[in-house]
Formats: C-alpha cells, structure tokens, sequence
C-alpha cells in the first residue's frame, strides 16, 4: 500500500478545498439558512407537528441529507475530472498506486469535505431550532457513510463525464429530484397510497428516513433497510470504480 | 553494458484500429541518452506513454530495471520520471506543493532539501510560492521536469522537452540532461530537433511508423551512413559539365561558378576523390577552393525515414 500517495493526494485535495474555504462552507451555510427561512418559519408556522416533531426540525435530517449527497458528488466529480480535463492525469497513471489507492485519496478527501459541510449545516440549523438528537452515533454512522458513498458516486461521474455539462447532468437530473421526492421535506405517510409505494422505489428515500431515525427515533422505513441500502450503493459504487480501473475507461487509451 | 529498459515486441493498436506500435523491440543501456528521432505520429509518445503506464499495450512486453511494466508496475513505475510533451499542470496550485505532490504520489517521504536542491538547479526557487497559472511557458516546463525528478528516478523520459522552448532555455536544458546523466540517470528523449540528438546523444533510435527503423551509436551512425560531399569551385563558370566527368555525377551549381562531387567514407574502392582531381585537370579546369562536408544527422534522417515510405 502506498501510503504516501494516498496522503499526497488526500492533501493535495484539501488544500484546494481550503483555497476556497469560505466559498466552499457559505453556500451552504447561506442557502440552509434560506431553507429554514422559506419552510421553516414562513411556511413551517402554519404546519402543525409532524411525528410529533416540529416542522422546522422535521426538515433538518433532510437538508443535511441533501447537501451531503450534492457535496459529496460535485466534489468528487470535479476532484477528478479537473485532472482529465487539464491533462495532469498523467501523472496519475504513470505513478506506482492502484486504483485503490487513487480512489482512497480522492473519495476521502471529498467526503471529508462533505462531511465538514454536514456537520456546519448541523450547526447551522441548531441556531433556528432545538435539536435533541436521540441516536448520535447513528446519525454519525449514517452521515460518513452517506459522504463516502455519494462521494464515490461522483467519483464514478468524474470519470464518466466528457465535458464539464455532463459532469453537471447527473446531480441535476437524478439526484435533486431523488431527493426532493425522498421525503426531505415531508413524511411518506402524509402521500396518497400509490406514491406511497411508488416511492419505495426511490434509493434516497431509506438514506433520510434513516437518517431521521437517528434524530428523532422516527422512520418512514426499518432502520434495517435503510442500512442495507446504504451499504449495498457503497458496494455497488465500489464495484464499478473497481471495473473503470481494470478496463481504463474513458482514463486509459 | 547491462540495459535498463527492456522493449519487446511491443504492439499498440488503438480503439479507432489505428497501430501505433508494430511491435517494438528495443534495449536502453543503464546510465546512456537515447534519442528517439521520428517524424509527427511515429509512435514516439505512445511508446513512451506504454513504458510509463499511461496506454495499455496491445501486445508484446516491456520491463523496467527488470520489472515487468504490467506485473511488476510498482517497482517499474518507481524508477520511471515522466516530462510529457503537453504542458500540464494546476493552474490554482504553487509551484512547491505541486513538486511536493508528485513526491509523495510516488511514494517517497517528503525531503525539503532535495525539493530545495531540484527547485533551484531548474532556477525556480525564486518562483516556489507562486500559482503555477503565473509562469512562462519556459518555467512551466521547467516545473514539470522538477515535478518528474523529484522523485529520484533512474530513468527519465523528456518527450519532446525543448518543443516551443527558446534557445536560452533549450542549453539550460541540456545542462540538466548533462548533470542528470553524471549522476547516472539513464535518460530517454524525444525530438524534433536533430540538432538537439546530436548535441546530447550517445545513442540515436530512428522511429516511423510504429517500428524502429535503427538503433546505433550516434557517432557510427554518422560516421557509417554519414556521406560526405566536395564542393570544387572553378576558377571560370562553366555551362555545363564536360563529358568526361560524367562517371563522378558531379551537380554544377546554378551560377556554373562550382561543382559538387557526392562520396562515400565506407566505400570500397576509396573515395575516388584522387582520380577525380586528376580528371578535373585533365579536362582542363582550374580549382580556386574546395570544401568538404559531412551530411547531418537531420540528412540521416530524413534520407531513412524516406527510404522507409518507398
């Protein structure tokens, strides 16, 4: 194992996230703050308890969801595709690591990221409601595992993407909508019985609702599914990244 | 002398079917300058970028230092600096943290010194805090060579180094290759310039087309292939070359004012340079001055590379 790398590329990661360290942490910050505005207080207001917890905090688990699974993807994506798209992957491909290796460097770094961004989210949100979070360790183990499995997804894009719109398309097209139909914003309970089920369907849906488990001891769905799913997209983001480094597509000729 | 890089057979055919190698065999004594001289769309690069790790050979083999650049990539890749022939680099990032990066991505513990020491023989420790974005396209390049040997590699490749490089910059160059060989750093380059072979060179590859045309002492090469001209200049123009000389083949030159008379060193039977000066006095010319001259490296080439289109 080259150790050495994974930190040079770890580093090297953060280091740019830092560059753009108030960029990086105010948007976020800047549009939570918005959400809990807009639901929270002005619409929230006129929206009685849901499961027995108050609008404004119900939404919470979600928006940290949310853009955890945007960061995660947009950092990682971008984390190497700018390589490929500057030429320096190169130096990559030409070094003694693995894909593993290369992977590990990359993902941790823009997970860590999106983590740091959960977690400001997190404190962020405490200014406007009261938080009383009854599974913390949970809720940990819920929100590194979303950060690395979403950023091993956009690590997957990186490469797949050719120019900086498809690197877009993704997050835009399947994401938000996954997450904003994956009852960020509302129960399961409060749709019509077919979108009940329709939305089963939906991935993102186990990830919130565990997640909210965690802060409420509430789920839409078992905690055990919600697990499972989690797991089972981590492994089947592993999988491919395995395949893309083994075939060399769209990084090797 | 043992060799360092071991090429066998080695086969690139791309996606589109293109083949950019037709099985390449060559052998790189540890510690000499290889130049590999081709035309545009040879194969340098592609070999390079096979040796490096970069493309995936389509067949036939390759080692490193003895390691097997597919089985044994680690090891092989380890010894390997790369200059690749685009300038690449981040554009946000300092020069001192991008040469720390390739450092630790090849595997070493981080040495300030050695980084100190690299930076200022490529004359950019003055320029270490600043975005790679703000240098010259000539100090761009040269972090890219501090960037490949940072890591202490034993061989390195410069594809195409010196290309839209000033000539200021193309000696400094040739400083580095000179000191990098004193340390026995076995150096693989590409280029254009032939001049730039003949300068530095201990050995020259001629490549086209995805084979290796020849692979020889850059002295012999010119020594044996090199052809050697006379140019004779009369004392009075003449219009036409006299009949009697037409065994020699001599080229009269435009203003009739001289002649020039095309030998071989290797030849046989001498280089007739005797016989043609008693013919020349025999047909009743007078000389004012003759010249020789050895033909380039450049003639070489372009004389193989054509004799390998017919």
């Amino acid at each position: 194992m080259n150790l050495y790398a994974i930190g040079a590329i770890y580093i090297y990661e953060m280091k740019r996230f830092f560059r753009t360290l108030m960029e990086s942490l105010l948007s976020p910050v800047i549009s939570t703050s918005l959400y809990f505005v807009v639901f929270g207080s002005a619409i929230g207001s006129r929206i009685d308890q849901v499961e027995g917890v108050t609008y404004g905090a119900f939404i919470v688990p979600g928006l940290i969801m949310l853009s955890v699974m945007t960061q995660g993807i947009s950092n990682a994506s971008f984390g190497i595709y700018f390589p490929k798209f500057i030429g320096t992957v190169y130096e990559l491909l030409s070094a003694p690591v693995n894909f593993l290796e290369i992977v590990l460097g990359y993902v941790g770094a823009a997970a860590t990221k999106s983590l740091m961004i959960g977690v400001v989210i997190l404190l962020t949100a405490g200014f406007f409601v009261d938080l009383d979070i009854q599974h913390p360790l949970a809720m940990l183990a819920f929100l590194v595992l979303t950060c690395l499995s979403f950023s091993l997804f956009g690590f997957i894009i990186g490469i797949w993407a050719q120019s900086f719109q498809q690197l877009q398309i993704i997050p835009l097209l399947v994401i938000t909508p996954l997450v904003f139909l994956g009852g960020s914003f509302y129960s399961i309970s409060m749709l019509p019985p077919i979108w009940q089920t329709l939305t089963l369907f939906n991935p993102v849906v186990y990830l919130i609702s565990g997640f909210r488990w965690s802060f409420f001891g509430q789920a839409d769905v078992p905690v055990g599914l919600s697990l499972l799913a989690i797991a089972g997209f981590t492994g089947i983001c592993l999988a491919l990244i395995w395949l893309i480094f083994r075939t060399g597509y769209r990084i090797k000729e | 002398m043992s060799s360092i890089v071991e090429v066998q057979g080695l086969r690139k055919v791309y996606d589109d079917g293109f083949e950019a190698l037709k099985g390449v065999d060559l052998s790189i004594h540890k510690g000499e300058i290889l130049a590999l001289l081709g035309p545009n769309g040879a194969g340098k690069t592609t070999l390079i970028s096979t040796l490096c790790g970069i493309t995936t050979p389509t067949g036939g083999s390759a080692s490193v230092g003895g390691h097997d650049i597919i089985g044994g990539y680690r090891a092989a890749r380890a010894m390997i600096g790369l200059v690749p022939q685009e300038v690449a680099l981040e554009p946000f990032e300092k020069v001192i943290n991008t040469v720390r990066f390739s450092r630790g991505l090849f595997g070493k513990k981080q040495d300030d010194a050695l980084v100190e020491r690299t930076l200022r023989q490529l004359s950019l420790w003055d320029k270490r805090h600043n975005q790679t974005k703000e240098l010259s396209g000539g100090m761009k390049r040269r972090v890219l060579i501090a960037k490949a040997l940072i890591h202490e590699p034993q061989v390195l490749f410069l594809d195409e180094p010196t290309a839209g490089v000033d000539v200021e910059l193309r000696r400094d160059m040739w400083q580095v290759v000179e000191e990098l060989r004193a340390q026995g750093v076995t150096i693989i380059l590409t280029t254009h310039y032939i001049e730039e072979a003949e300068a530095i060179a201990d050995r020259v590859a001629v490549i086209n087309k995805g084979e290796i045309l020849l692979v020889q002492d850059k002295a012999t090469l010119m020594q044996q292939m090199g052809r050697k001209s006379l140019r004779i200049e009369l004392a009075e123009p003449i219009t036409a070359v006299p009949e009697a000389l037409s065994e020699y083949e001599l080229e009269l030159s435009d203003d009739g004012q001289s002649v020039t008379y095309h030998y071989d060193t290797r030849g046989q039977s001498g280089t007739g340079i005797t016989r043609l000066m008693q013919a020349l006095a025999q047909a009743g010319l007078h000389l004012r001055d003759i010249h020789t001259r050895q033909s380039s490296l450049e003639e070489i080439f372009v004389g193989l590379v054509r004799e390998g289109a017919a």
